[in-house]
């Protein structure tokens, strides 16, 4: 049925996509679901939930070898001490949010001196976002996030958030390109009782049989994990020497099976 | 500047509030006239309101800012543990506390101390003193009004760290005594409460 209607659905999309704030016939939003459509083309995220921690892992592209690529990275951000993002889509649209949930958390802390639960951050963002897909006449940002912290009321966690302003709580999930194959190994692969050290090794596996590029190495890569240390949480990006390091572990492991 | 100091008179009130920490729980009395000039209103005021379950926050000076403000608190926690299904530390209660009391400051200032007691499964037991001017201090023990002149160097001296209920009530009829012996405008009855890992519970009336 969906097949026959297919063009025509396309011919009468037209009609409904030009502003946000209108339904189509069929109860859709059509300026959402192209943003998502956007980041389902842009470059992948994953975050898988461990027993001790938190790890996000990032295909990065070098598209020139001018790029200069400087200190920052444009997949993993830092919000608070204790959160950390993941993104996938548009980099200037991700700027804007991860600025926005830096100053909700700052704002939290200033009024109750104590870092601000991962959940009500991620509730502050959506919130945003939703204003774009109801108010405005403007366009939806174009950024799928992965969030991954630490507070002392749920411990680890990680949420996804996507441009219509829904989350949900994930122990393991893909976003970006191919997330849809990633996601389904992870529902395959995942257990509850692994390790960072074996969470990363997960991580490779999924990006190995999911990422479009045939080698795997530091310059395409990105991992970071979010960890206790000394009972605080901390955020740590792995160095290029550590990558390779992960993934020649992860080699010999793959030649062994 | 004049005008605050012309407000530290006006705010450092009739009332009286002694609050101290126990072993595992926060004891907080609170005098139960409410005064205007030299007729006593009523006698059975309850000058300190319970916060969710685990927290009270007593409040001496100004009687409508005092039960505003403590209205003000209590709605706003409320909010937060229906937005959010987690509670509120004692801690970040207090600084939330303080913080409304600081931006109202500069515009229009409760003329409000209080003591804000509470028991967290992880810290314990904690006493927050804050006053009108949005000062902040986590004490072991603390009181307020004019009968703090009396009562504080009774607990300097009295005072331990890890009293029991008994102990707690005896120290508090000691400040009572004393109240009732030296200071001029006392209110011969108290409004005990005391919270613990079981929540809220009033003490009853100690005569002295």
């Amino acid at each position: 049925f969906f097949f026959f209607t297919y063009p025509f659905l396309f011919i009468m999309a037209r009609r409904y996509d030009s502003r946000t704030t209108i339904f189509s016939p069929e109860g859709r939003l059509y300026q959402v679901e192209y943003a998502m459509e956007a980041i389902s083309k842009a470059w992948a995220a994953i975050g898988i939930l461990a027993t001790d921690g938190v790890v996000l892992a990032a295909e990065k592209r070098v598209s020139s070898k001018l790029l200069e690529p400087g200190l920052k990275s444009e997949k993993m951000y830092k919000i608070d001490d204790h959160i950390a993002c993941g993104v996938a889509g548009i980099t200037a649209d991700a700027n804007i949010l991860i600025n926005y949930a830096r100053l909700c958390a700052q704002r939290y802390t200033y009024q109750y001196q104590e870092p601000q639960p991962i959940e009500q951050l991620v509730q502050g963002v959506c919130d945003l976002k939703q204003g774009y897909t109801q108010y405005g006449g403007l366009r939806p940002f174009g950024v799928s996030f992965l969030y991954a912290g630490w507070d002392k009321h749920f411990g680890f966690q990680l949420y996804h958030s996507d441009p219509s302003g829904n989350y949900a709580g994930w122990k393991g999930t893909a976003i970006g390109g191919n997330n849809t194959s990633a996601q389904s190994i992870l529902k395959q692969e995942y257990k509850d009782n692994l390790d960072t050290k074996q969470v990363l090794a997960l991580a490779v596996k999924v990006l190995r049989k999911t990422m479009d590029s045939t080698s795997l190495t530091a310059e395409n890569l990105e991992f970071a994990t979010l960890t206790l240390v000394d009972g605080k949480p901390s955020f740590h990006s792995l160095t290029a020497d550590e990558i390779t390091n992960l993934l020649q572990e992860n080699t010999e492991e793959e030649s062994n099976n | 500047f004049f005008f605050l100091l012309l407000c530290a008179s006006v705010v450092m009130s009739l009332d009286t509030l002694i609050g101290f920490t126990g072993k595992n729980f926060t004891i907080i009395a609170a005098d139960k006239a409410r005064a205007r000039s030299i007729v006593i209103m009523n006698d059975n005021e309850d000058k300190i309101m319970n916060l969710e379950k685990n927290k009270l926050l007593a409040a001496s000076g100004a009687a409508g800012d005092c039960s505003q403000f403590c209205d003000f608190v209590q709605k706003n926690l409320n909010l937060y543990r229906f937005k959010t299904d987690v509670p509120l530390s004692t801690n970040a209660a207090a600084h939330f506390t303080r913080n409304q009391l600081a931006v109202a400051l500069r515009k229009s200032p409760y003329q409000c101390n209080l003591l804000l007691g509470g028991y967290d499964e992880d810290e314990g037991p904690s006493l927050y003193y804050l006053d009108y001017l949005a000062s902040l201090q986590k004490m072991n023990y603390g009181a307020q009004g004019h009968a703090s002149y009396f009562v504080l160097s009774l607990l300097d001296k009295d005072y331990r760290p890890d009293l029991s209920e008994e102990e707690a009530i005896q120290l508090l009829t000691r400040c009572f005594e004393g109240l009732k012996k030296r200071f001029l405008i006392n209110s011969p009855n108290f409004i005990i409460k005391i919270v613990d890992q079981n929540g809220i519970r009033e003490i009853p009336q100690i005569h002295v």
